[in-house]
């Protein structure tokens, strides 16, 4: 019983804030039509930050289930070394190459771009998302895709009719971490995106506190705080068991 | 079995049937995207940052070679400096309280009980907002007038004035910590909980039959067999600390009087206040060397 107890006054302390949050944000409810208003127009911002995460969720779900598909069931030349260069991306600290990339992605033309953007999202989330799926794959039965080849399929058409749905479960597992990555992230965007009308969210709601010679409005902060915050706390309810399998894969240990 | 299986593919493998030629190409084919991605976006950028590093690079204009000055120059860099000394501190005073902290969790909700999922989902949920969300969460609640915590304080008769949560450099170390604690126990504490399931319930059985008590089973048997995930956890923990940044720029702003600069913020400020790419690129090497560094050190000794 004393176990409850103790679990309860915690279960208070981690939710008092978000619930606080919510209730500050409601308090005024010109405080969300203030927010719609701020600088570009809240709409702007909330939509690059689903473009971005669009563009990420599908990116990394491509690569790594075809790469994935590919480190598991064929062989070729520089195979060990692509997988292990892939996870050494979990070596490096993300911080310390954001700075070359953002003059990289100008030679591309990418500079202050959510293309770019996303592309990066999709490097960093490419060594848990590879993981992922080869794991996934190598679990398949070899007999799943050898009576597609025998029926006269190529790989390909194996993979995308066959293949594809019996991984359906590591696919959401890698789409969730991909999008909470991507949608949460603050310091990519905020390095490699310069102009106000491309800023996602996290950047342009923390830009409500900076640069303001007038008193900040704290009511429409936590409006800002409740529109980032509620997509991924529904997502994470929906999907945790996907999330926890991400856990118990084994990719977060590289 | 492990025999019957390697023969058989070494058998496939001798007579490849006439479907799986060209497998090799085919193999490359998958992998092609992923090996563009990581060439353009991971590879070229490390040798760009170095590159960059050998340069004085501003951020318009065109850039000339002139190493070292970018290196010798880091140590006239107080502000460098001082946050090297404060990134330590800090990271050393965040893992031990989360490695706490998250242990502490994971062992009260490790048994399936009735509801205990409820209490794994609430001590988790602030690691799925955001970190900016976060910080900004408690921009807001630490704030004297627009926050609750000033005023519950007060009725508690526990102080009299405003506190000043982020106005003097301790209490805005110990406020961003709290921030910290909050949004990553969560996270740490399922990382403990994957370790903790998979000591197998016997082990338990058969200390307890031999009339171990509470404690000796924690030390003896829970934390002995726990150590990889704890040394995992500890990893995760002290190279996010010391790559901290996010908290920092949205929580404190590196106040009062840059004394909670971090050791990233010196970078950003140097790329995009002072316009000195290469300096910070210099910075980023040594950062990346010396964390590189660690996490090898780290693996090695603690796994």
């Amino acid at each position: 019983m004393s176990r409850y107890l103790t679990l309860s006054a915690l279960a208070v302390l981690f939710l008092f804030p978000l619930v606080w949050s919510g209730w500050a944000s409601l308090e005024e409810p010109s405080n969300y039509l203030e927010m719609a208003r701020f600088g570009e127009g809240v709409g702007t911002y909330a939509t690059n930050s689903v473009l971005v995460s669009a563009m990420t969720v599908a990116g990394t779900l491509a690569v790594s289930a075809l790469g994935g598909y590919g480190f598991a069931r064929f062989d070729f030349p520089g195979k060990n070394l692509l997988f292990l260069v892939t996870l050494a991306i979990l070596m490096v600290p993300y911080a310390t190459i954001l700075i070359p990339l953002y003059v990289l992605l100008g030679y591309l033309g990418l500079q202050n771009s959510l293309v770019g953007l996303s592309l990066v999202f999709v490097m960093f989330q490419l060594p848990f998302a590879l993981f992922m799926m080869r794991n996934a794959f190598e679990a398949l039965p070899r007999e799943l895709e050898e009576a597609a080849l025998v029926d006269g399929c190529g790989t390909f058409r194996a993979f995308s009719k066959i293949l594809l749905r019996a991984v359906r479960p590591a696919l959401v597992t890698v789409g969730l971490f991909a999008f909470l990555a991507s949608w949460n992230d603050f310091f990519a965007p905020l390095i490699l995106l310069n102009d106000g009308s491309s800023f996602t969210l996290p950047v342009a709601v923390v830009s409500m506190t900076q640069h303001t010679f007038g008193a900040i409005d704290y009511g429409m902060l936590q409006a800002g705080v409740m529109v980032m915050a509620i997509p991924c706390l529904i997502l994470f309810i929906v999907l945790q068991r996907h999330y926890v399998r991400g856990f118990m894969s084994g990719a977060l240990r590289g | 079995m492990t025999l019957t299986t390697a023969r058989t593919r070494r058998a496939a493998r001798a007579t490849p049937p006439a479907r799986w030629r060209g497998r090799k190409l085919q193999g490359w084919l998958y992998a092609a995207p992923t090996a563009v991605i990581v060439g353009v976006l991971f590879v070229a950028p490390l040798v760009l940052v170095v590159w960059m590093s050998l340069n004085r690079w501003p951020l318009l204009g065109q850039a000339t070679f002139n190493a070292p000055a970018n290196y010798l120059k880091i140590a006239d860099n107080p502000l460098f400096v001082d946050a090297v000394l404060f990134t330590l501190k800090y990271t050393a005073i965040t893992t031990v309280l989360l490695s706490a902290v998250a242990l502490g969790l994971a062992l009260l909700v490790q048994e399936r009980r009735p509801g205990i999922a409820f209490f794994r989902t609430a001590f988790f949920l602030p690691g799925a907002v955001g970190f900016a969300a976060a910080g900004l969460l408690f921009y807001g609640m630490l704030n004297n007038d627009f926050g609750p915590i000033d005023p519950m304080l007060r009725a508690l008769g526990v102080t009299s004035e405003p506190v000043k949560w982020i106005g003097t450099p301790n209490m805005a170390l110990f406020s961003t910590i709290a921030l910290v604690l909050w949004r990553f126990a969560g996270f740490n504490m399922l990382i403990l909980l994957t370790g903790l399931q998979a000591i197998p319930t016997e082990v338990y059985e058969a200390a307890r039959s031999d009339g171990a008590n509470r404690l000796q089973i924690f030390t003896k048997i829970t934390l002995p067999l726990l150590r990889p995930t704890l040394a995992l956890m500890l990893i995760l923990s002290v190279t996010g600390s010391l790559l901290a940044f996010d908290q920092f720029f949205v929580f404190t702003n590196g106040g009062p009087d840059n004394s909670t600069v971090s050791m990233v913020m010196v970078v950003y400020r140097d790329a995009f206040f002072r316009f000195d790419l290469g300096g910070a690129a210099a910075l980023s090497v040594v950062l990346l060397v010396a964390l590189v560094g660690l996490n090898t050190l780290m693996m090695r000794r603690l796994r």
